[in-house]
């Protein structure tokens, strides 16, 4: 009897092991059969073809360097020295940096050894070492070079266009302008630009050193010029990210306000018609199904595009899904605590009050909080959407596809921002309902 | 003797209650002022945003209904074609779910590496716990579109944009959640196999996954609910599926707004779909653990 009984213990556990096999292989390979799909879905092999590394590589090193442009216009032969290219970081009438030279001829050292020379009648000359010296006549709309055919793969010519790309810095000709990109590491004029007067004085200088501007005290006119730079905008940046946080906040407290008495109604323990239930209930799932994205399409329509738009498509998501939360803690609320209340003959408010309000409390606080934390992340996506706050600002300089280190820049004050938002919840809820251990 | 204790009693009562009315007095004080704060940072915030919006919010307050009612009363007209546009839409739509579902597998995976490396007692290195605690902070601080933008520069509009900065939030934001869980799993299985002269993957898959797997589950669940929002929101910045029909389809104006509305009534639907079979394997998953 014994052994039969083993028998069938051992094939009862024989199957368990063959099943838990199965599953243990099995669960593994439908996900690797699922990549498998996904892979070709998503057309992985032809993602190669499709990325563009060069892209990649000028982000990567704009990200963190800036290039000072030396252009002749070979129209009416003036020279312009500009940060970036930009009329913003424009060097003043007169001023030019110091790696340029001469009057007539204008000399232009890369560094590395690599020069470049501006000659009269748009001729350019240009010495690499290792190389043969170039020269370049620009003429109308062609460029003449004494480039040889045979040509290495920095070099690109044709008639209309000759790029040159060293480690240096890059030189571009065409018949209208030949260009000089010089590189330098660091976020050039992210202090002040070039027509203010702080501009590269020293920070002991301005602080503790004689007036340079004499109309302006020396801190209040650096703290203004560089609140106002024109190149970083300080000020737009300050006020964008005032902007999502004051989405995800207004946001948020809205939509806690606004389910907190419908979580009431929601819940079975305070709401004793089926229908109001019901409807509550719908209506929370109604305005989470209909998703963030879809509400601020429809917002946007009605109230243009801006921060208040963001908030409410905020709002409205989250008050179903804080009704959903509400009720839920409701439900859970002690009976007794009530009953204990209504002993001294509180009125039902006063019971709702001292008896309800007390217990859900931390439960409620703790959910806002995180929410308030997780919304600072969507009003940043809403802000992309719907134009407002910090996320526009990076589409926005991720579209122009030059600033890579203002997009730089914004990433950095996003996540410090996010970050930021994740702490002070943390601690306010610490603050408000004592640590979690 | 009896007289003298009594008064004294009746003295002690007077001070609590004084005491006790003081105190009450300073909560409702602070509660007041709080509220006060609050009220002022609220109304004042929604000043600023209303300022800063383009449209006021009074103005539009009773336009809300006008573009939800063009977009539905001209699908109404077009009610016809509405199941052959919600059929061309579809395949978007499984791009969308799977966006999101592979990002999801991906972070998933993520996540759980990270927070067995960033848990104390299960980490391989102990002393390179912060670095993954920092290192899954990062990730989950940072917002998919920064991702998604920058990946679609470089590779192009499309699902791997999307997925990719999904799924970086995804490992971030689930590592945390499964730290929290993981740091509660009884170690003495881990010892046992330990003992055994198991390897760290033999202990973490043996001796810890069992333990912690029901509720890995459920917080990978939740996070493919959030994930199916967060791709339809991406693909409206130009990452594929769903979103980015969308915005075609917006762009069009009247006159294709029975097309907005397929998509729509798509987005919706697979929402709450993904909601509910989620929220029920959820229950069921963690039901019996106190829960």
């Amino acid at each position: 009897m014994t052994t039969i009984d083993l028998d069938a213990t051992k094939f009862e556990a024989e199957k368990l092991f063959q099943r838990k096999r199965l599953i243990g292989f099995g669960f593994p390979a439908v996900i690797a059969v699922y990549f498998v799909y996904i892979f070709f879905a998503f057309d992985l092999p032809g993602l190669a073809g499709r990325a563009n590394m060069e892209n990649a590589v000028t982000l990567a090193s704009d990200s963190w360097s800036h290039k000072v442009h030396v252009t002749r216009d070979n129209r009416s032969g003036e020279i312009t020295y500009a940060v970036e290219g930009e009329r913003k970081g424009r060097y003043p009438e007169g001023q030019r940096p110091d790696w340029v030279r001469g009057d007539e001829v204008i000399t232009i050292d890369l560094g590395g050894d690599i020069i470049v020379r501006y000659l009269p009648d748009n001729r350019t000359e240009i010495e690499i070492p290792g190389f043969q010296p170039i020269e370049a006549q620009a003429e109308g709309r062609t460029v003449t070079t004494n480039l040889p055919d045979d040509l290495p793969d920095w070099i690109s010519a044709s008639n209309r266009r000759v790029g040159i790309t060293t480690a240096e810095g890059r030189i571009t000709l065409t018949g209208a302008r030949t260009e000089v990109f010089n590189y330098f590491p660091g976020w050039e004029l992210f202090w002040f630009t070039l027509d203010s007067p702080y501009y590269g004085q020293s920070l002991a200088k301005i602080l503790f050193g004689d007036q340079i501007d004499p109309a302006r005290g020396n801190i209040t006119g650096a703290v203004s010029d560089w609140w106002n730079n024109a190149m970083w905008r300080h000020k737009d940046v300050a006020w964008a990210i005032g902007e999502t946080i004051l989405m995800a906040f207004l946001g948020t407290m809205g939509a806690a306000i606004i389910a907190l008495p419908l979580g009431f109604l929601a819940a079975k323990r305070f709401s004793p018609l089926m229908l109001v239930r019901a409807a509550t209930r719908r209506l929370f799932d109604f305005v989470r199904g209909v998703d963030a994205l879809i509400w601020t399409v429809v917002l946007a329509r009605a109230f243009g595009p801006g921060p208040l738009t963001g908030a409410l498509a905020i709002l409205i998501t989250d008050t179903g899904t804080f009704g959903k939360i509400f009720s839920e803690a409701l439900e859970n609320v002690d009976q007794k605590q009530i009953e204990g209340v209504a002993s001294t003959g509180a009125k039902p408010l006063q019971r709702y009050r001292f008896g309800v309000i007390p217990q859900i409390v931390p439960v409620l606080l703790a959910q806002i909080l995180y929410f308030l934390e997780s919304n600072t992340r969507s009003a940043t996506i809403i802000g992309a959407i719907t134009g407002g706050g910090i996320g526009l600002m990076l589409t926005q300089a991720i579209q122009t596809q030059k600033d890579w280190e203002e997009v730089a820049y914004y990433i950095v004050l996003i996540i410090a921002m996010v970050m930021f938002m994740d702490w002070f919840s943390g601690w306010l809820r610490g603050k408000l309902i004592g640590r979690k251990d | 003797m009896v007289d003298i204790s009594l008064s004294g009693a009746q003295h002690h009562v007077d001070s609590i209650q004084a005491s006790c009315m003081a105190q009450v007095q300073r909560r409702r004080l602070y509660g007041g002022l709080t509220l006060l704060i609050f009220v002022v940072l609220m109304v004042s915030g929604f000043n600023v945003a209303d300022d800063r919006n383009a449209g006021g919010f009074w103005d539009g307050l009773h336009q809300i209904g006008d573009y939800p009612a063009d977009v539905l009363s001209e699908a109404w007209e077009k009610r016809a074609d509405l199941p052959a546009l919600i059929a061309k839409y579809f395949p978007a739509l499984v791009e969308t779910i799977n966006i999101a579902a592979v990002s999801t597998l991906i972070g998933a995976i993520g996540g759980l590496f990270l927070s067995l490396l960033g848990t104390r007692g299960l980490a391989k290195w102990p002393r390179l716990i912060p670095l993954f605690r920092r290192i899954s902070d990062i990730m989950r601080a940072v917002p998919e579109i920064v991702i998604a933008l920058v990946l679609i520069f470089v590779l192009g509009g499309g699902p791997v944009p999307a997925m990719i900065a999904i799924a970086i939030h995804t490992a971030g934001a689930l590592a945390k959640m499964f730290s929290e869980v993981s740091e509660n799993t009884d170690l003495k299985a881990v010892e046992g196999l330990a003992s055994t002269g198991a390897t760290w993957s033999q202990r973490m898959l043996l001796g810890v996954l069992p333990q912690v797997a029901p509720n890995y589950v459920s917080y990978t669940l939740l996070r493919f609910e959030i994930n199916i929002r967060a791709s339809a929101i991406l693909g409206f910045v130009g990452a594929g599926g769903l979103g980015y029909e969308l915005r075609n389809a917006m762009a069009w104006g009247p006159g294709r707004f029975d097309e907005a509305a397929a998509i729509f009534i798509l987005l919706f639907g697979t929402i709450i779909f993904f909601d509910q079979v989620s929220s029920r394997y959820r229950n069921r998953l963690t039901e019996g653990q106190g829960q």
